[in-house]
């Protein structure tokens, strides 16, 4: 897709430094030259939004890094100095542990946007799979942050999560142990959690680099599912996605905000503003939102072993989606039953989410369960089976017929018009 | 087998075997180097110098349950009942998912002290003394029932409760690990 570029900068110094180290073609060949599917939608933009995440994150991270204390006894106070005390650093901090929230909420919906249009399939399945690394280490690093500011949640958070690798069998304990640094959630393990939680995001950083290295050297997916064929297919992308891109980015800044000015504890727990206390767990603890489907599956399961195998692999398996799925047509649009299948497996995982926020009891238990079930019957049953019976519509014949329909196109103006 | 390096015919080479042994060779001081950086987090000197706790059982009135901290884990002393001690005797080893007789898990004369490390074994929650189903203990993460013996009854927790290495040092003194 994106071929050796014809960049040629117009200053005799540029040229000099562009034959000893092309980075500005390689940045006019990946952002400014590189050609986009003409039809992609706003659901499209969220790997931009995703970019302004990691950014966000990183840099209000280090911030907060300058006046945090990892230590049992410094870690909360510290906390509060940050709110009360250093310039600004309510707002840091606020928007540090809404940015998480926000992160997922934006990877949430990239990952449904690669789910309905079929973004997993040949030729994209090591683009997807680095996604979900990605993932992973979304969830690793989110997690061990909000072990920082060492409150209640945080403490048997920590402890809960931490025993989950109890259930290996035979070394079980030992490796907690190994994590822990200890006989329990303390010190050590604030420390190395807070040495990790450093560490972490520059390695999302670096698989994201590969994820966009491989996005650009198979293109980009988009709405009709097809490939790209010809020039009339596509766009520059600067202007038409950088324009795009930096519009939608800007909406979501505005509900980003709107969540750190106006209800910047709305995701959290109260509970987290009470000091770790290794000898009391609080009656109901929950992780943070984005790990309750997870969650809902790990109690749904009446064994610990099973349970915990059954968190992970329902993780897992995403990484094997492109040879669950082995349909040849990518878009749900051109898909009628797998856009049904789409939608109600949406809400089985709102509904996993709501239910992993309820206490593990009667109804609640029995609800999880079946979800549960039918998370892994979608994966393993009916996309399996929908690929083979099921009988896509017809597909259009290009990107640019998908988007102008059979209208003949005016050949002059076809280029960079819509 | 390695494929040939030299130019003339199938047969492995003396060159061969030698890039076999470098890259042997380097494997092995890769993984020495490595060692220091993994053992590095395994609980260290000072984590397990904190080894044993001694507790006065004197001020523990029957029917109460103490906790006390040893590894930074809590430990539950529970001065039982005797209705409790009966109950944990009568139940029927088949009724248990982790069978132990209470007299295992009690030090012969002194039934009425159940020293537990207080950490559910389910996912590490401490659990709620005098509740649940068996007036046991109650973990409010998950929902594993204990009863008076610390033996787990009901909920996703795999195993009893842990009883600490612990002896008497006198008739009111406990002497934890």
């Amino acid at each position: 897709m994106s071929g050796p570029s014809n960049f040629k900068p117009k200053s005799a110094f540029l040229q000099w430094t562009e034959r000893r180290l092309p980075i500005l073609g390689l940045m006019h060949s990946s952002f400014v030259a590189y050609p986009t599917p003409r039809n992609l939608n706003y659901w499209w933009t969220f790997g931009g939004i995703l970019s302004f995440c990691l950014g966000v994150q990183i840099i209000t991270g280090i911030v907060l890094a300058m006046h945090y204390t990892p230590t049992v006894v410094g870690a909360f106070d510290s906390v509060e100095h940050i709110m009360r005390d250093v310039n600004f650093g309510w707002l840091l901090r606020y928007v540090h542990a809404n940015g998480a929230s926000m992160f997922f909420i934006a990877v949430y919906i990239h990952i449904f946007r690669g789910f309905y249009y079929g973004s997993y399939k040949e030729p994209r399945e090591i683009l997807w799979i680095l996604g979900v690394i990605i993932f992973l280490l979304m969830m690793a690093t989110a997690f061990m942050g909000y072990v920082l500011p060492w409150g209640q949640m945080s403490f048997w958070g920590a402890t809960v999560i931490t025993n989950l690798f109890s259930a290996i069998p035979g070394i079980g304990p030992k490796v907690v142990e190994f994590l822990w640094g200890g006989y329990s959630v303390d010190q050590p393990t604030l420390q190395r959690f807070f040495s990790l939680h450093y560490l972490l995001p520059f390695m999302i950083a670096g698989v994201v680099v590969l994820h966009i290295w491989a996005l650009h050297e198979v293109g980009q997916n988009n709405p009709a599912g097809i490939d790209v064929k010809s020039d009339k297919d596509v766009v520059a992308f600067t202007p038409y996605a950088t324009a795009k891109d930096n519009f939608a980015m800007v909406c979501f800044m505005i509900f980003f905000a709107w969540f750190v000015f106006y209800i910047p504890n709305y995701l959290g727990h109260a509970d987290n503003y009470i000091p770790a206390n290794p000898l009391q767990t609080p009656t109901h603890i929950v992780p943070e939102w984005y790990f309750l489907p997870f969650y809902a599956i790990l109690r749904a399961i009446p064994s610990k072993l099973g349970g915990v195998i059954a968190m992970f692999a329902s993780i897992a398996v995403l990484a094997f989606l492109p040879w669950l799925d082995r349909a040849k047509t990518r878009s749900a649009k051109y898909r009628p039953l797998f856009k049904q299948f789409f939608w109600i497996f949406v809400i089985c995982c709102i509904g996993l989410g709501w239910l992993g926020a309820k206490p593990a009891e009667g109804g609640y238990v029995i609800a999880s369960r079946i979800l549960t079930a039918y998370y892994f019957i979608h994966f393993f049953v009916i996309l399996p089976l929908l690929s083979y019976y099921e009988k896509p519509s017809p597909v259009p014949a290009s990107i640019a017929e998908s988007v102008l329909g059979n209208q003949p196109l005016a050949p002059a103006k076809v280029k960079g018009s819509r | 087998m390695a494929k040939s390096t030299t130019m003339n015919g199938d047969q492995p080479t003396r060159r061969d075997f030698l890039y076999i042994a470098t890259g042997a060779m380097g494997a092995v001081g890769a993984a020495a180097a490595a060692w220091p950086l993994i053992h590095q987090m395994n609980p260290d000197a000072s984590v397990q110098a904190l080894a044993s706790a001694e507790v006065d059982l004197s001020p523990v009135q029957e029917g109460q349950i103490i906790t006390v901290k040893w590894r930074g884990k809590p430990v539950f002393i529970a001065h039982r009942t005797k209705k409790e001690i009966e109950e944990a005797k009568a139940t029927p080893l088949r009724d248990l998912p982790d069978p132990q007789p209470d007299d295992a898990r009690v030090k012969k004369g002194k039934e009425q002290w159940l020293v537990l490390v207080g950490v559910c074994t389910h996912l590490g929650c401490v659990p709620l003394g005098h509740q649940g189903d068996y007036k046991g203990f109650f973990c409010p993460c998950h929902g594993s029932h204990y009863d008076t013996s610390g033996r787990i009854r009901k909920g996703p927790a795999p195993l009893n409760l842990e009883v600490p290495p612990y002896e008497f040092a006198s008739d009111t003194m406990v002497r934890i690990g």
